[in-house]
């Protein structure tokens, strides 16, 4: 049936058709669909996983086991998962396995713009890359028969745009996968220095047999065109861009399989045209290639290594007419994103802000708590690093710090690769202060359960982690909870923690505002009588409160009635509207 | 056919997605080739939004340049004016009058720009501005913005009102429906 799908669900249904078992993430944009999708399918075990590395094990797991299996990140989960990938790259697989890793030009919502395509080299594994949504189903079910038929596992290289990018597809129906019985190998399973050292070898020659079937597959195509002055190599968004720009006249050779590369099929098309261009995002992965097989071509000295295309930058750099438009001769205000109104984590950074606390953080939502006009914020690496840099950063200075330094990082980041850095600091006892801004939900990538939610993917009730049990048992002594709406509470246990001569973890608790569930309280509005226009409400950066002719207004839309503006103020000017949802 | 492009921009939140999916659905029911490209992630938290809807006889790249867009939808005023470069010699902004101050104005480090729709005409661009936040509450709920704008988007769009009807139908939960073909109504004749 044709219908308008989202690449990443387009994904999904690729591996439902081809009969994949089970599926094991961890949520990050612009992934995170692939595995939500995957889940509505009932023949699909899927799960949240409580990091990359342990959602990478269990797919592998999985596939040892005989069923073809999944996981999926963002290009900075692979990075946590490639302990896994390099060594699964010598044992190889037995039912197929697919790994989908998204990457994220233009940092739409990412720490950075690493290239992935790299992994594949460095680890020895196939990657496709599709170009919009009716080849990332395609791809996805290619991937399980390249997995099993050269024992090695398949990456789907997937990017924002062709992630969040509808289009058509025509679906098909599942076929279960055949068979794959497990049976003990200990020389293939068993990675020992002795074993795999016999495993190499096998890698090596696999890539060389990968090498030939990229050759002759039709996943790479050379669409000919009548004018011969240029020939563009390209793939992924960028081939779209081209094809945008370029239509049908100019040839190209559209690569659907990024690692390895045809190389035979790089050299006869370069000889088949005057000049040869390389059309691709962030590096130049595919250029590289080109040139060590000797080759000349123009590549990223025309086109940007940062940030994504489009096209009439492609139409720019190959001396062709651009689009252009008007923009208003003013410059406009910018609109960041900002902590939605009634988010829990605003209170707790007006607290840190107001008590001067350097505050190491981490990644989520709560890394808006940088913005203004809170600014609370001074780190933020990798998922993890607040917990373990912030014991770093006391190790360093000692008691200069201890007494006002905080880490603060998500519920799910906890689990993620906080608890590492917390073990670190039980056991190499720094004088540190970890805050759990516990939201009760994966925020930033649009309410994925976690472990400690008591639900899982599907929302069905699952197990249920205590973080207080959990953080005691590590050996923090001190471990307080406090809901975040309440100023004066998290003022009093940032202040008598920091001052505590041992670790403490304090949870700031409070369901993120957005979810279904949580009732709201009905809008505040001021008293223009009482509002003497100071701007105490102000410092919180809560995006219902404006200043309207010297006095602060509450856009009545926006606000749900969460009181911290109401506590701010030293003239009692906020009331209730009394209109409940 | 040379392909179309809507865009549709506003501020995180807003309900844009809903506004794209109606579109979507048409399109492909209409037979065209369609592709819609989203945002998800960081930048839904109240951040400037757009989504780009796009359809002819084959639609390669999912995104639209400056300079390229037939119409541009707005949830927001300030928003309309920010991506205006966007559209096309010719082109046609929709948009809502409602403001939503963004943080600058917020914090007080710049002032939320006045005239704007005046601005936008002077700069060469036809704009269909209305109160689309008012008409959305007539109809029931101040969450039908979306299908305001597609009911004055409607006007321009040279689609029957049939198959509008039929994509309403599609994308809108049953419940809802009423209260949904009330706004576009409201939006068409405003």
């Amino acid at each position: 049936m044709k219908q308008l799908m989202l690449g990443n669900a387009a994904a999904a249904r690729g591996l439902w058709e081809a009969g994949c078992c089970v599926v094991s993430s961890y949520p990050g944009t612009p992934s995170t669909e692939i595995t939500e999708e995957a889940a509505k399918y009932d023949e699909i075990y899927a799960e949240w996983a409580p990091n990359e590395k342990v959602a990478m094990e269990t797919a592998f797991g999985a596939s040892l086991a005989g069923k073809r299996s999944f996981c999926g990140m963002k290009h900075v989960g692979l990075n946590v998962a490639a302990d896994p990938l390099f060594t699964v790259s010598y044992t190889g697989v037995n039912a197929g396995m697919v790994i989908a890793v998204a990457d994220d030009a233009g940092m739409h919502s990412s720490q950075n713009e690493q290239d992935s395509r790299h992994y594949a080299r460095s680890a020895k594994i196939p990657m496709l890359e599709p170009s919009d949504s009716a080849e990332a189903l395609a791809f996805a079910k290619k991937a399980y028969e390249l997995s099993e038929q050269f024992d090695v596992p398949v990456f789907l290289k997937m990017c924002t745009r062709i992630a969040h990018s509808q289009s058509i597809v025509d679906t098909g129906e599942r076929v279960e996968a055949p068979a794959k019985p497990y049976v003990k190998t200990i020389s293939k399973y068993v990675m020992t220095p002795a074993n795999a050292i016999k495993r190499h070898p096998v890698v090596e020659e696999r890539t060389r047999k990968l090498v030939e079937f990229a050759e002759t597959t039709d996943l790479n195509r050379i669409e000919n065109g009548p004018d011969h002055k240029i020939g563009i190599i390209t793939s992924s968004t960028s081939y779209q861009y081209v094809k945008e720009v370029c239509g049908d006249k100019v040839p190209i050779l559209k690569l659907g399989m990024i690692w390895p590369l045809p190389e035979k099929k790089i050299v006869d098309f370069a000889r088949s045209v005057e000049t040869l261009v390389v059309v691709e995002e962030l590096d130049g992965f595919i250029e590289t290639h080109v040139r060590e097989l000797g080759l000349s071509c123009k590549g990223k000295e025309a086109f940007p290594l940062l940030g994504e295309f489009s096209q009439n930058l492609i139409a720019e750099k190959l001396g062709m007419e651009k689009h252009e438009g008007k923009a208003l001769d003013e410059a406009l205000p910018g609109r960041p994103p900002v902590m939605c109104a009634g988010c829990p984590h605003r209170g707790l950074f007006y607290t840190l802000a107001k008590n001067k606390c350097t505050v190491l953080g981490d990644i989520g939502c709560y890394t808006l708590g940088a913005a203004p006009p809170l600014n609370a914020i001074e780190m933020t690496l990798c998922m993890g690093a607040s917990v373990s840099a912030t014991h770093g950063f006391n190790k360093a200075l000692g008691k200069e710090s201890e007494g006002r330094t905080v880490a603060v990082i998500g519920d799910s980041t906890f689990m993620h690769s906080g608890m590492t850095g917390l073990a670190n600091i039980a056991y190499n006892q720094s004088n540190s202060t970890v805050i759990i801004v516990d939201n009760s939900i994966t925020g930033m990538t649009g309410h994925q359960q976690n472990p400690t939610t008591g639900y899982n993917i599907k929302g069905d009730p699952a197990g249920k982690i205590d973080l207080e049990s959990l953080v005691r048992a590590m050996g923090i002594r001190r471990v307080r909870v406090v809901d975040p709406y309440n100023l004066a509470e998290c003022d009093a246990a940032v202040k008598e923690e920091l001052a505590a001569e041992e670790p403490s973890v304090i949870i700031s608790r409070r369901p993120c505002a957005l979810l279904k569930y949580v009732k709201h309280k009905a809008p505040l509005k001021t008293d223009p009588q009482k509002c003497i226009g100071c701007k105490s409400c102000m410092r919180i950066g809560c995006p219902a409160i404006s200043m309207k002719d010297g006095k602060a207004r509450v856009d009545d839309t926006l606000c749900v009635g969460c009181g911290i503006c109401t506590q701010l103020c030293p003239k009692d000017a906020f009331e209730s509207t009394g209109k409940e949802e | 056919m040379e392909t179309k492009n809507v865009m549709i921009v506003g501020v995180g939140g807003q309900g844009s997605l809903l506004a794209s999916k109606l579109l979507g659905r048409m399109l492909l029911e209409e037979g065209y080739d369609v592709k819609v490209s989203e945002v998800h992630g960081m930048s839904q938290r109240g951040g400037s939004v757009v989504t780009y809807v796009r359809y002819g006889d084959r639609v390669s790249s999912p995104i639209i340049d400056k300079g390229e867009a037939d119409f541009i939808v707005s949830f927001e005023l300030l928003e309309a004016a920010r991506w205006m470069e966007y559209l096309k010699p010719g082109g046609q902004i929709v948009t809502s009058t409602q403001q939503i101050d963004p943080m600058p104005v917020v914090t007080g480090a710049a002032q939320y720009p006045e005239d704007l729709v005046a601005k936008m005409k002077a700069a060469g661009a036809k704009v269909d501005a209305l109160d689309c936040l008012e008409l959305a509450k007539q109809a029931g709920s101040s969450k039908a913005v979306n299908l305001v704008l597609m009911g004055r988007l409607s006007h321009y769009f040279g689609m029957d009102d049939a198959v509008w009807q039929k994509a309403i139908e599609a994308s809108v939960p049953p419940k809802f429906l009423e209260l949904n073909k009330k706004a576009f109504e409201l939006g068409k004749n405003a």
